[in-house]
């Protein structure tokens, strides 16, 4: 594989991820426990629709063919996104959504920080300016994990629920693919990534009071477009109106 | 001694208090929060505060009806905006409401048992992308012609509130017209849907200055304590004579066969507002009323955990660096 094509296929993927993330926070709307939450939630699906449109554009810049951000976002297939298995799961309840965020934005926090160093200049100032935003998600979403862990029995519980039920697509976020592999030394190697990521956790779950699995089961498939169930959903709505009125300007 | 306690008795003082209050008024000051006011002008402005911030918040489910399906990136990432400005005016506005006494759970029960009104026009649904431009041009637009008067409004915290609130709906109002705009110079299809979205949100639109102010039960007070500053009519007539320009703008009818240009009066006349359907929506039966409320209830009592989890978490005063 060519680098220009590893790293179309690497920014796809970046975007894809934020994408997907921001149109699941975006559910939320409305739905919030309190108002400030509700702000909170789709500000963060505000920040990742920006990365996505970013990292969609920089990929176009390298490939340029007359697709514009808007035709990768919303004119492929189920199977042409390129997200990890844990962005597109559903929300849940919001114990589940803050313990999806943390787990989420925690790998994002540690990827954009590699990748500001890296010597693809676009990437690296795109990274840049992404890290500000995870940054705070990480910050906001593991602050309501230790609220969960110490609050009640019930937030406890609940909390303890969404790890059980989302790890199992933690190491989706760090396979290695053959655009990483030609992007060796441009990109950040996702197994070093994964192994400041298990500290970064653990460290946050001890703080919570809360616990990984017992049964390390892993589900993988995301970055080779293998899905779940879900992204054929959430694609439904995001494409409704580009797929029912091609062509049309908006 | 018997003429002292005359002077002074309690009617006396009252209605002393009641003129210097309505002087203060008359010369245009602002009433602050610990200042003495009549009781039914604290009611007046707390209804009014109370009513505006749920239908900030309440507006929140009609437009994010349309958030996931939003055309474009662009298109979502305003869309997402401009939903945040309004929750966001939600939260100034349980503020303002709180400097009365009255604090925001206390005000989002009053909501859900029905005594706390939020306004009519939320209570329509959102059945096309152009009931997106049209909320924001129509809707915001309505509101903004409202707000703008409010921002001279004679209670401190309410008219700060709006002066801000006012400058984020006029962007909103450039987005909806905006998104018609885009429409109305697309294919047959966004045509129709802009003139479908026309169609369906001009009249209750121009419902949401009220009934006529000959059978508008609080205007006379609230004008006279200028917490309303410009009657329903007035309002609704400059709402209609700006708005009319900018359809016609764009090639939108507006679906009024009775409207007409008054060369005397240099204001266009509209036909008959239907008062029976403005007071079914106010009444209950609009097609939205138990659903909005229904998510509002659901989406509250869904976050009463985390709310005690993080009352319970604050109390334990557990701190994290």
């Amino acid at each position: 594989m060519e680098t220009q094509q590893a790293l179309y296929q690497y920014a796809v993927r970046l975007g894809d991820n934020s994408l997907i993330m921001a149109q699941r926070l975006a559910e939320w709307c409305s739905n919030g426990p309190i108002l400030e939450e509700d702000l909170a939630l789709t500000n963060a699906a505000l920040d990742y629709l920006g990365e996505a449109e970013n990292y969609y554009n920089y990929a176009l810049s390298l490939e340029p063919d007359g697709r514009t951000a808007d035709d990768l976002a919303y004119l492929r297939n189920e199977r042409q996104y390129y997200n990890c298995l844990l962005a597109e799961q559903p929300n849940g309840d919001y114990a589940q959504t803050m313990v999806k965020l943390a787990l989420f934005s925690a790998y994002l926090k540690l990827l954009y920080d590699a990748l500001s160093q890296s010597t693809d200049t676009n990437l690296s100032a795109l990274a840049s300016k992404s890290l500000k935003e995870v940054k705070y998600h990480f910050r906001h979403s593991s602050e309501w994990m230790i609220r969960f862990g110490h609050g009640t029995e019930e937030s406890k519980s609940r909390a303890q629920q969404a790890i059980y039920e989302l790890w199992r697509f933690t190491s989706d976020m760090f396979e290695t693919t053959a655009a990483d592999a030609t992007l060796k030394g441009i990109v950040p190697d996702p197994a070093s990534i994964q192994s400041e990521w298990n500290s970064v956790i653990n460290d946050l779950l001890s703080r919570c009071g809360l616990k990984k699995p017992e049964d390390p089961y892993q589900v993988k498939g995301g970055y080779q477009a293998k899905h779940t169930e879900h992204l054929g959903h959430i694609l439904c709505e995001l494409q409704f109106l580009q797929r029912a009125y091609p062509g049309a300007k908006w | 001694m018997s003429s002292t306690i005359e002077q002074n008795s309690p009617t006396t003082v009252m209605q002393e208090r009641l003129d210097q209050f309505q002087a203060r008024i008359d010369a245009d000051e602002k009433i602050e929060p610990k200042d003495w006011m009549p009781e039914e002008y604290r009611k007046t402005v707390l209804r009014q505060m109370s009513q505006h911030a749920h239908s900030e918040v309440i507006g929140m489910q009609p437009e994010g009806n349309w958030i996931l399906r939003a055309p474009c990136l662009r298109a979502k990432k305003i869309l997402l905006a401009k939903i945040q400005d309004e929750g966001g005016h939600g939260l100034y506005l349980y503020s303002a409401a709180e400097t009365l006494g009255t604090g925001r759970e206390a005000l989002i029960e009053s909501l859900h048992n029905g005594k706390a009104k939020y306004s009519s026009i939320f209570n329509y649904p959102t059945l096309n992308w152009a009931d997106i431009g049209a909320i924001g041009w129509l809707v915001d637009g309505a509101a903004i012609v409202n707000q703008v008067s409010l921002q001279r409004t004679s209670y401190g915290p309410y008219a700060r509130a709006m002066v801000r609130i006012c400058k984020e709906e006029s962007f909103h109002q450039r987005q909806g017209y905006e998104i018609m705009t885009t429409m109305m110079r697309g294919n047959s299809a966004q045509k129709e849907m802009a003139q479908d979205a026309m169609n369906r949100w001009w009249w209750p639109a121009l419902m949401m200055f009220g009934p006529h102010d000959k059978d508008s039960a609080h205007t006379q007070q609230s004008m006279q304590w200028r917490i309303k500053r410009e009657s329903n009519d007035v309002l609704r007539q400059r709402f209609i004579d700006k708005t009319i320009d900018q359809a016609h703008l764009i090639g939108l009818t507006i679906p009024d066969e009775q409207l007409k240009y008054n060369e005397d009066t240099k204001h266009w006349d509209i036909g008959p507002i239907n008062w029976d359907e403005f007071w079914q929506v106010v009444g209950g039966h609009g097609l939205c009323n138990e659903q909005r409320m229904k998510h509002h209830i659901r989406a509250h009592q869904d976050g009463q955990w985390v709310r005690e989890a993080a009352n319970a978490f604050a109390q334990k005063q557990i701190s994290f660096n």
